[in-house]
């Protein structure tokens, strides 16, 4: 098994985009199930991965993610520009939400987004600038093995 | 790898390779190959999409032939309410089941009670259940397998009920059996089916050793001899008594008629393999934890829209809404004795639901990650309009293909352009 043996790819997401939303974290999904992970860890890859480009379809103006899966990690990046989060501590409690009404309505701004990543990933890091823009990195270890 | 039985066979001497069926394939399970049509086994989901495109009748559902369902000592009908629909709505239903004794078969079993209690057990079973979200309606086997194979993480949200037609097969053979003093292995239980992907769960269930129904004949088959018999019926000779299998109370022929019963507040009602596809996507997501119960059908509209009817869907769901006025929606079913045997598992699954994945590109992950990039590398080469002259559906099928060794670069006509010119 080696580690250097890397599968990349690159996406664009953009913010209010809610006709596409959610396609990006479908291919990446079908991505790892089809390289074969097993199916537990691609699980919690797809639902960080939803939860994030939400954020950014919700929040953002538009974004980058970019996935790099070896046989013994993946690790997913959301690198988005737009209003930032002024306290990412506060963001990353459970049920800590700035949607507006309309949003809930829709169904989103439960305050699960980031603390579910956080959930489901191994490793997780988050830096944000008001007015700039988040990124966020989250990894899930693989064992190496077919799924 | 075992071999998996599907109801679909492609009669090579009658295939003139014209690839409607394997544009059609909602799995990509086909491919062209010597002008000849052929299914990859484990992609095949049984859904019968590409028996009705086949312009040559080269693709046909092996459902018994009626003769040879007849060879019982006691043969019992369990006709899919679907085909009620098939006849006009003035024709009195219960000469349809009039008709189906004269065309051979002893006695006639009527599935809506299977159907009313099965939903009573699929509330009862959402009441105490606390898992993950939402459950997925058991009933249609192309939906079944299309989840084991594309989605096996969802497998285990498939509802673990019996479904309505081997609840009402079992009931009734046990109940003959009884009455008549005669084995069950004499009586033979013949289901009369709207598509091929139920002979699947009869020949090969894939929760339980054995179906309890013996035999499938499709509506199209029986519809010949059985509208003969249903027109020689006088109204003042219907039984009207005596037909132990009809009251259409609940029939579950159309899309939305399960989750109207099952009477969950958040509930999906979807049909189509594509838009299937896309709710369990959704699923997958966890988009959709908020809803508690998905009926998902394969073919459109429902059982109504299944491939071996002999009448159109819309005409069969206005005939359909008829007799539901008509015969009423009247629920009859103890509901105490249905929880009572609920509690005791006379609805459970013999064997839980296992998931059937696809082989990945290779069983080395390092290895499954070179391949995925050449698979990509040799798609972006191609030309990406899908021509289907290589003999797959799609150039990223066709990349696939090459990298699991299964087709060659040189079978793509515009490379070949490309280098001559």
């Amino acid at each position: 098994m080696s580690d250097d043996v890397l599968f990349f790819k690159e996406f664009s997401i953009m913010g209010k985009d809610f006709s596409n939303a959610g396609s990006v974290s479908t291919e990446i999904k079908s991505i790892l199930k089809e390289i074969g992970f097993d199916r537990l860890i691609v699980r919690r890859a797809a639902i960080a991965s939803y939860e994030a480009e939400m954020n950014v379809v919700m929040y953002a103006k538009r974004a980058v993610a970019r996935l790099s899966a070896t046989p013994t990690s993946i690790k997913i990046e959301f690198q988005d520009e737009g209003q930032g989060i002024a306290d990412v501590d506060l963001a990353l409690e459970e049920g800590y939400s700035t949607a507006t009404p309309e949003m809930r309505e829709m169904g989103f701004g439960a305050g699960m987004g980031l603390p579910n990543i956080r959930h489901n990933a191994d490793e997780f890091d988050i830096s944000s600038e008001v007015d700039k823009g988040t990124h966020l990195i989250f990894t899930i270890h693989a064992d190496g093995n077919n799924g | 790898m075992d071999r998996y039985y599907h109801p679909i066979e492609i009669r090579p001497e009658l295939c003139n390779g014209r690839m409607k069926c394997m544009r059609i394939c909602p799995t990509r399970a086909i491919r062209v190959k010597q002008g000849k049509a052929q299914i990859i086994d484990e992609l095949c989901v049984d859904c019968g999409a590409c028996i009705t495109v086949c312009p040559s009748g080269a693709i046909v559902p092996l459902t018994d032939p009626f003769a040879s369902s007849l060879n019982f000592k006691y043969k019992v009908a369990l006709p899919s309410p679907v085909l009620f629909s098939q006849f006009r709505p003035e024709a009195d239903p219960r000469k349809v089941v009039q008709g189906l004794k004269k065309i051979g078969f002893d006695y006639v079993c009527d599935v809506s009670d299977a159907c009313e209690e099965v939903s009573i057990a699929v509330e009862e079973y959402l009441s105490s259940y606390r898992g993950r979200l939402p459950l997925i309606s058991q009933l249609c086997p192309a939906v079944v397998r299309l989840i084991q194979v594309k989605y096996p993480d969802l497998t285990e949200l498939v509802a673990p009920i019996e479904v309505p037609r081997e609840i009402a097969a079992r009931d009734v053979k046990q109940k003959l059996s009884r009455e008549l003093g005669v084995g069950l292995e004499d009586i033979g239980v013949i289901y009369i089916t709207t598509c091929a992907s139920k002979m699947v769960s009869i020949k090969q269930p894939a929760e339980k050793e054995s179906s309890w129904i013996d035999g499938a004949v499709s509506i199209a088959d029986v519809f010949g001899p059985l509208f003969a018999a249903v027109s020689d019926i006088k109204d003042e000779d219907v039984d009207v008594d005596g037909s132990e299998g009809f009251r259409f109370s609940a029939g579950w022929s159309m899309l939305g008629e399960m989750t109207r019963l099952v009477g969950s507040e958040h509930s999906i009602s979807v049909s189509g393999l594509s838009d299937v596809t896309q709710i369990l996507d959704d699923i997958e997501n966890s988009r959709l934890r908020d809803v508690e119960f998905v009926e998902a059908m394969s073919c459109l509209g429902g059982c109504i829209g299944g491939a071996l009817v002999v009448e159109n869907m819309y005409v069969a769901r206005s005939s359909t809404n008829s007799l539901l006025r008509k015969y009423g929606s009247k629920f009859t079913a103890d509901r105490d004795k249905v929880v009572e045997k609920f509690r005791k598992g006379h609805y459970s699954l013999e064997r839980e639901l296992a998931p059937r994945p696809l082989r990945p590109l290779d069983p080395d992950l390092a290895k499954a990650i070179e391949k995925k990039k050449q698979k990509d590398t040799i798609y972006t080469s191609l030309p990406r309009i899908d021509c289907g002259c290589c003999g797959a559906p799609t150039c990223l099928a066709f990349a696939e293909d090459i990298v699991r060794g299964t087709a060659k670069l040189e079978d793509c006509i515009y490379r070949e352009e490309k280098q001559n010119g």
